[in-house]
């Protein structure tokens, strides 16, 4: 039998799609955007670096190794404020990956299904609550706490410890949500295979879903430290304002972020010595937070498990 | 049924009823496993074939909603019991699945773990080795034993996998469909492993291939639902008695092919 075509059905004849076109317009725009912001935040903060340590009294040398901040008399030493943000992003930290960890080793590996359903939910308001309560929170709730425990004389009423554990939990739901989700993703027949063996619950979970998560949980402690580095309004408020060499956490003392956010909120006049050095400093974090990124990328290719 | 009473089973079911949530998924299985067999449970989709297998070594536990009345007796105890510890019993009930699941780790970390986590206290590398050969795999690793795990073929994948189960010394295997992931002749040599283990060990494995079960299983039990969608058994003898000379029309219609 031989089918006669009653229509010619010619396939070079391109349709004029649109709204296909239109979409890729707009897509292409939004991704040119982002990638223009980023480039022109990154040549800003460059810029007006370069101005910073083109002045007379700042050099690069010291401003990386020299230990005392006090731009009114022409010392531009970088240290304090780095070695406070570090101290105030340690004891977030140390709250938030073992915490935020356990929740959701806990939340993926031994709640139930509905108890999964309830709890997550309200961890991830925790993420909703403005920084500016956190640093409150840790003013007037975290710090006489710490003072009667550690003494008054000993315990500033600023101090980087209260700040830095008050950050640990306002990061603390970043981290187990999205560690939550690595472990979640984990195939179930993994678990299967190790309970088969006569695993425990705990040999499972730490032993084959962990590391099979691992590159997502490493995301997740990098974003969280990322954001720690970054955290300004907590700082600002609870760990001190006023630069200070110190590794004694219950000092006052003023992160990166804290003083960018208190001389960019004052009144200085541009031009001037203070004001550039606020993006030095921001530039200095943003190397900062680069660096964290890239040895995060490196240890999780090293130790991850491809389950697929 | 032609087996006899009194007699050391591998592992029984009494009136064994499972249920998901109130769903019965299967009813009444009473089911007495040879030692040192192969034992085929056959039958068609949804009769309850992976949920019985699944529950000699209670894996179902880790369904939601999933429970069992009745009794699964291994060694004299009922593994249902509250007093016993389900983690011991699947220490001594090892399980392949029916994809490939071997960790994500070495070829030699997936055999030594199982061990580890077990207390083993002899040299493990013995055991891998020991293991590989029972497996039938030593031969094509023996130089990448450090190698991932997922490097290996579908077939490799199974075989470690049964490796690593038989690392653990357990007494009974549980096989659910390890080869319908399989092609035709990794097929094959999982069924002549199968063989050779059970001089050995005790092998229970749910099969949608009729062909497999009748090439490869000593006993075979034939699995269909009732009315109200629960799995029973219907059928349960030697293999070529079943195979050959059926007693019940259900299971004769079922391995001549017009349905299932």
């Amino acid at each position: 039998m031989i089918i006669k075509s009653t229509s010619p059905f010619d396939l070079s004849r391109k349709k004029n799609r649109w709204s296909e076109k239109l979409i890729k317009l707009f897509l292409t725009f939004a991704g040119i955007v982002s990638i223009f912001t980023t480039i022109a935040i990154v040549y800003e903060l460059g810029k007006e670096s370069l101005l910073f340590f083109s002045l007379p009294e700042v050099n690069l040398v010291d401003f990386l190794t020299t230990t005392t901040w006090q731009p009114s008399i022409g010392k531009f030493g970088v240290l304090p404020l780095v070695t406070s943000t570090l101290i105030t992003s340690f004891f977030a930290m140390l709250v938030a990956i073992p915490l935020g960890l356990g929740a959701a080793i806990f939340l993926s590996e031994y709640a139930s299904e509905r108890t999964r359903k309830v709890i997550k939910p309200i961890l991830e308001i925790l993420a909703g609550i403005p920084t500016v309560v956190y640093g409150y929170f840790a003013l007037t709730f975290m710090t006489p706490i710490l003072r009667s425990i550690f003494g008054e004389n000993k315990v500033e009423i600023y101090n980087m410890l209260s700040a830095g554990l008050v950050m640990g939990i306002m990061i603390l739901p970043l981290i187990s949500s999205m560690s939550e989700d690595a472990l979640h993703a984990v195939p179930r027949s993994l678990r299967d295979a190790a309970f088969g063996l006569g695993a425990t619950r705990l040999e499972t979970s730490i032993q084959i879903v962990l590391p099979a998560a691992l590159s997502g949980i490493i995301a997740a402690v990098i974003l969280g430290i990322s954001r720690a580095v970054g955290e300004t309004m907590i700082v600002a408020i609870a760990a001190g304002s006023g630069p200070n060499f110190t590794f004694n956490p219950f000092k006052a003392a003023e992160t990166m972020t804290g003083y960018i956010a208190r001389i960019s909120g004052g009144d200085l006049a541009y031009d001037t010595a203070d004001y550039n050095s606020i993006f030095a400093i921001g530039l200095l974090l943003f190397l900062i937070t680069l660096l964290l990124n890239m040895i995060s990328r490196k240890i999780s290719r090293k130790y991850r498990e491809v389950y697929e | 049924m032609t087996l006899e009473d009194n007699k050391q089973w591998a592992i029984e079911t009494e009136e064994l009823d499972i249920y998901y949530g109130d769903f019965r998924a299967v009813k009444h299985v009473s089911l007495q496993i040879e030692p040192q067999k192969i034992t085929a449970i056959i039958g068609p989709s949804g009769c309850g074939k992976s949920t019985v297998i699944r529950a000699f070594n209670r894996m179902n536990d880790f369904i939601p909603g999933a429970h069992a009345t009745g009794k699964v007796l291994f060694r004299g105890q009922n593994i249902y019991d509250p007093k016993i510890d389900p983690v011991q019993v699947r220490q001594k009930i090892g399980m392949v699945f029916q994809k490939p699941n071997p960790f994500p780790k070495s070829i030699y970390d997936n055999i030594a773990w199982g061990a580890k986590i077990n207390d083993y206290n002899g040299n493990l590398n013995d055991l891998v080795e020991e293991s590989l050969q029972k497996a039938a795999l030593w031969g094509e690793v023996k130089d990448q034993l450090q190698k991932s795990a997922l490097s290996l073929s579908g077939g490799q994948q199974q075989r470690l996998c049964i490796a690593r189960a038989l690392a653990v010394k357990p007494d009974i295997i549980l096989m659910d469909e390890p080869c319908s992931a399989l092609d035709p002749i990794a097929t094959l040599k999982i069924e002549d492993l199968m063989r050779e283990l059970s001089k050995n060990y005790t092998i229970i494995i749910v099969t949608h291939n009729m062909q497999q079960a009748g090439r490869a299983s000593d006993y075979t039990a034939y699995f269909t639902m009732d009315a109200d969608r629960a799995g029973m058994m219907v059928e349960y003898g030697v293999t070529s008695q079943v195979f050959t000379n059926p007693r019940n029309k259900s299971t004769e219609d079922y391995i001549s092919g017009r349905f299932g």
